[in-house]
């Protein structure tokens, strides 16, 4: 069996892989890094479930060879929660109850969380759209929307926040 | 769901791809976005011995004007497409059609080239890439050849492309008409039912002097409406000018059916399609309403 070896950064930090071409990026983070926060749900594209963030765009982990992403940086779920608790949007998941199984979660998250680091005040439509790759059995998708919206409006009243001290400075 | 074993390569010229394409034939295939190729690998309907990926290949991908002409690289993301303020201002017809390929995940990693490679019947830009009159631009070990985009599709899921051979470039006329495309998918996102590219350049005098008119989703290939075009050029588009267009669409080539819309649903979405499509296009090309 041919190994490929491949050097990238996982979460800030620089890992080398052995892995067999055939090997999807999602089993590889699972299998060899034991990050297991990415989920395989479909495993042929069709759920998003195994969503991680590539150069900090989404994209499917399991439509992605993890010989492919040498010299790259991938971003888990894992890679955004912090070491203890919840960061903003996750709190904000678990205050609508935006998850009930959590399998479509850590995907969720990260299509929002990359959403949000473009466009913090992002509006429905764009929310929307952001998570329209993202399948979910359980919430039937509105707490998840209503999660994000209430960080784009927590943010968009930060902005207001900090305009009006600018201005009154 | 796992692929079976392959070799992989990934060269970081074209000549090395084709190189590598051209020894190995038909057991190599060349791994774009691999949104398509993916997922026939994992259910194992494909089963190539050696995957060349294109990735590396800078030379493939880019957007550039040349003439009047737009030319996409095969390996330009439909990410970066969609995003593209010259494909936007040059050929919004594109634009309009990649916003409903997939979601943004899928297009941050699928190409332009790899979904008219793959010619899905069901696929958005087929039908587009018909109804801009592209031209399409292959490569093999001999050289390169330059197919119209109606010679390019050969049937569902087969293209004029061959072992060994690149689609590298896709050049488009750039012309003054305005467009619509418009589908009926069961989900935005989702792969059409049923799809329309219409475009229409009017006169001074507010008559058609071109129209353009193609199915998508309905066949193995996408469908030309040479009967609707000529019943509008000369007219001004309006709407007796548009339902007699959409009267004479192909209705027999319609062909296709499936478990979520059969065949006489399509027949019947279809006119209503290309009127909707026909009267926005008009609209863009600025007739009076
Ligand atoms: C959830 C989901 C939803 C989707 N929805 C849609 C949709 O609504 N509409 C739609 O049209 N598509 C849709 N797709 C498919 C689309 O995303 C793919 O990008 C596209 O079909 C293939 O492009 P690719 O670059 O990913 O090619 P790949 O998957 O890498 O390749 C596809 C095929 O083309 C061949 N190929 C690729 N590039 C070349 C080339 N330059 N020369 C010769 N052969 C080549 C490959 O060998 C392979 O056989 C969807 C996919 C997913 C996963
Ligand atoms: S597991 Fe990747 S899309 Fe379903
Ligand atoms: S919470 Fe169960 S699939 Fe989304």
């Amino acid at each position: 069996m041919k190994l490929f070896s491949v050097t990238l950064v996982v979460n800030g930090r620089a890992v080398t892989l052995r892995v067999e071409a055939r090997q999807s990026l999602a089993d590889a983070l699972r299998g060899e890094l034991g990050l297991t926060g990415t989920h395989l749900g479909c495993e042929h594209g069709v759920c998003g479930a195994c969503t991680v963030l590539l150069d900090g765009e989404p994209v499917r982990g399991c439509l992605l060879l993890a010989v492919q992403t040498e010299g790259t940086e991938v971003t888990t779920i894992e890679g955004i929660s912090p070491p203890a608790g919840l960061n903003e949007l996750q709190e904000s998941f678990r205050r609508h109850h935006a998850l009930q199984c959590g399998y479509c979660t850590p995907g969720m998250v990260l299509s929002l969380h990359a959403l949000l680091a473009r466009d913090p005040t992002a509006d429905e439509e764009a929310i929307r759209e952001a998570i329209s790759g993202n399948l979910c059995r359980c919430t039937g998708y509105l707490p998840i929307l209503q999660a994000a919206l209430h960080v784009a409006q927590s943010n968009r009243l930060k902005r207001a926040d900090t305009s009006s001290t600018q201005s009154s400075a | 769901m796992k692929p079976a074993p392959f070799d992989y390569a990934a060269p970081r010229t074209l000549d090395e791809a084709i190189d590598l394409l051209g020894r190995h034939g038909e057991d190599a295939r060349p791994l774009a976005g691999g949104q398509s190729l993916m997922p026939m690998l994992a259910l194992r309907l494909s089963r190539p011995s050696l995957l060349v990926d294109l990735n590396r290949v800078e030379s493939l991908s880019g957007i550039r004007i040349d003439d009047d002409e737009l030319r996409i690289g095969a390996m330009t993301r439909q990410a970066e497409a969609l995003e593209s303020a010259e494909i936007r201002r040059h050929v919004p017809l594109l634009a309009q059609a990649l916003a409903e390929v997939g979601h943004p995940p899928t297009r941050a990693r699928g190409t332009i080239g790899g979904s008219l490679a793959h010619a899905d019947p069901a696929a958005e830009l087929p039908a587009v890439i018909v109804a801009l009159g592209a031209k399409l631009v292959i490569r093999g070990a001999t050289g390169e050849r330059v197919l119209r985009a109606e010679e390019f599709f050969r049937g569902m899921f087969e293209t004029d492309v061959k072992a060994g051979e690149l689609l590298v470039e896709i050049r488009i006329p750039i012309q003054a008409q305005g467009s619509a495309f418009l589908e009926i998918a069961l989900r935005k996102g989702d792969f059409a039912i049923v799809s329309v590219a219409a475009s229409i350049a009017l006169g001074p005098d507010q008559r058609c002097v071109a129209a353009t008119l193609v199915l998508g989703g309905v066949g193995p290939m996408p469908v030309r409406c040479a009967d609707s075009e000529r019943r509008l050029i000369g007219h001004t588009p309006d709407a007796a000018a548009i339902s007699a267009a959409a009267e004479a669409i192909p209705i027999d080539r319609v062909e296709l059916g499936s478990r979520s819309a059969s065949r006489g649903y399509r027949r019947r979405v279809a006119p209503v399609l290309v009127k909707r499509a026909l009267a926005a296009a008009a609209g863009a090309a600025g007739a009076a309403p």
